[in-house]
């Protein structure tokens, strides 16, 4: 286990890192910027997988597959379709 | 010593998240950066379930079946999703990711409590955060995407007391979470009554927004969904859920910055719900003068005899889809010798950067591509300059008329060209409702037909020449 401090110091610098790099990201890219954090958001799939402990029909593991559906649809959904426009993005000799 | 493990491999995962934006810094290597998150996501989704495994806590049914359900549907709605839909498809993710961060933290509270565990203040506080990020996410995203998608207009509702009605729900909520932090009353029923307020919330935050500033909530949504995705990682005390939602969070705000500084609206502004309300200012609406138009021979020959020309492409170059059109224009002037390059303004799409991926669509090649700042000195060396469907974003009003509703937004200087063919239906007036004196100019050609139409126009004509 992580103290909330810890993880509090991680957010905050996360936060710094993000800004650094995000903002070196041209414009012609912003709209696969946002397509491809929607995938990265979709890591909240990892918190879904904790909700399922067990195999029992209870309504805690029932929200947790719902999370795990949403979440899913993020990450394949946001990764093919960054791939799918990035594809098109073309040099001048090609 | 397994926890170890795990936590190094999550490490190793955020890290290489941080790779993969870095590599969407340039084209060249953009492709590889989604790969490399995609693989990033791949190694924490095993990490946990390998310790899920090992622990022997993992109900596999429940999470195969999510996987399957939800991985076919965004395989399908990747590929089948048009470029002009894009806004809309990005709403609609975000939403997904507030709300399976409402669905986790939901869960957890479920679990915890049918367990008979009472959750410390912390835990508490960061649960309670997480359902209500996550809510107004998923439903402002909705509305958002029914906004973008035509399904409600796009004009603001906005009913008496909206603001204080929303202002009302947000004390609400305060009030319920703190009653669920010290425990009084029924905690689950408070918990319950908690999520559908923070869902009510997000319906009344975004319905009051046009759907000109659909951009700026979706970026400001995209950044939610991240700080969701964080809340949980604080809920589950979790290193990588925290980092990547503390990234997204800030590529969102970084955005929603940029949207607000080219539509000339402040974050404040954005982040109270004041938006959508138009700005003081004098409306210029008087009747046009002195406007001279042109037929497509007059605009071909115009071009035939320029050595420069820049194409200003705005929504409704997008709405009418002649970018296909314009490429052919380009590449016939290119093959003449003639220098071309694109302008593209910040908010001339629906989304940050949804001209660039339209155009790229239509292969036209990214480096003609170019941003406001990099293009504006170059339009006083223009011979001819192109606007298709674009209106307020290049109405000189906003750097010389200080009474203006739009002053101070940074415009595409394209009045300094030698020549401007104004390609447009009619003489109506753009978002902000104003005159665009640049349609009286001297040197400003008005071309009144649809784009698509009209480019084909020029294109037929030029090749007669």
């Amino acid at each position: 286990m992580i103290s909330l401090f810890a993880l509090v110091a991680l957010f905050i610098l996360a936060i710094f890192v993000g800004f650094e790099v995000i903002t070196k990201v041209p414009p012609t890219l912003h709209t696969p910027l946002m397509s491809g954090t929607n995938a990265i958001s979709g890591i909240i799939i990892v918190g879904a997988l904790l909700c399922i402990p067990d195999s029992s029909p209870g309504v805690a593991n029932i929200l947790g597959m719902i999370a795990i559906i949403m979440a899913s649809i993020n990450v394949f959904g946001g990764y093919l379709v960054t791939d799918r426009m990035l594809k098109m993005f073309k040099r001048k000799n090609d | 010593m397994i926890d170890t493990i795990i936590n190094s491999v999550y490490l190793f995962a955020a890290v290489l998240f941080i790779f993969a934006i870095k590599g969407l810094t340039h084209v060249k290597t953009a492709r590889r950066g989604n790969f490399l998150s995609a693989l990033a996501m791949f190694i924490a989704i095993v990490a946990t379930v390998v310790k899920m495994q090992i622990s022997g806590q993992i109900g596999w049914g429940f999470i195969i079946a999510g996987f399957v359900i939800g991985g076919a549907m965004g395989a399908i709605v990747s590929q089948k999703v048009k470029m002009t839909a894009m806004p809309q498809m990005v709403a609609i993710f975000n939403g997904m990711g507030g709300g399976a961060s409402v669905a986790v933290a939901a869960s957890y509270f479920l679990r915890t409590n049918e367990l008979g565990v009472v959750l410390g203040v912390s835990d508490s506080i960061t649960t309670i955060i997480g359902v209500i990020i996550g809510a107004v996410t998923l439903t402002g995203s909705f509305i958002a995407f029914s906004k973008l998608q035509g399904i409600i207009k796009g004009k603001p509702i906005l009913f008496p007391g909206n603001n204080i009605l929303n202002i009302v729900l947000f004390l609400v909520v305060l009030v319920l979470s703190v009653l669920i932090v010290f425990g009084i009353g029924d905690s689950l029923l408070l918990f319950f009554i908690l999520v559908c307020v923070a869902l009510l919330l997000g319906i009344l935050l975004v319905t009051p927004i046009g759907g000109a500033d659909m951009p700026v909530v979706i970026s400001l949504l995209n950044s939610y969904s991240g700080l969701a995705a964080a809340a949980a990682g604080f809920i589950l005390k979790n290193s990588v859920l925290v980092i990547s939602g503390a990234l997204v969070g800030a590529s969102g705000i970084i955005l929603t910055r940029i949207m607000c500084k080219a539509m000339n609206r402040s974050l404040t502004n954005v982040l109270f719900g004041g938006f959508g309300q138009k700005e003081e200012g004098k409306k210029d609406t008087s009747e046009y003068e002195n406007v001279k138009s042109c037929e497509a021979d007059e605009a071909a020959i115009i071009l035939d005899n320029a050595d420069s020309v820049i194409f200003v492409p705005g929504y409704g170059l997008a709405v009418a889809q002649a970018q296909h059109a314009v490429k052919e224009l380009a590449d016939l002037l290119k093959k003449k010798g003639k220098k071309v390059a694109y302008a593209i303004h910040p908010v001339a799409g629906r989304m940050p950067g949804h001209m660039n991926v339209l155009l790229a669509e239509a292969n036209v090649p990214y480096e003609h591509l170019h941003d406001l700042d990099s293009i504006n000195p170059e339009f006083k060396n223009t011979d001819v300059v192109i606007i298709i469907g674009a209106n307020d974003v290049v109405n000189p009003a906003a750097t010389k008329e200080k009474s203006s509703p739009i002053y101070g937004m940074p415009i595409l200087n394209t009045h300094e060209a030698r020549t401007v063919i104004v390609i447009k239906r009619s003489l109506s007036a753009g978002f902000a409702g104003i005159k665009n004196k640049l349609f009286e100019h001297t040197n400003t050609l008005m071309f009144f037909e649809d784009g698509k139409a009209a480019v084909k126009k020029i294109v037929q004509e030029f090749k007669e020449l």
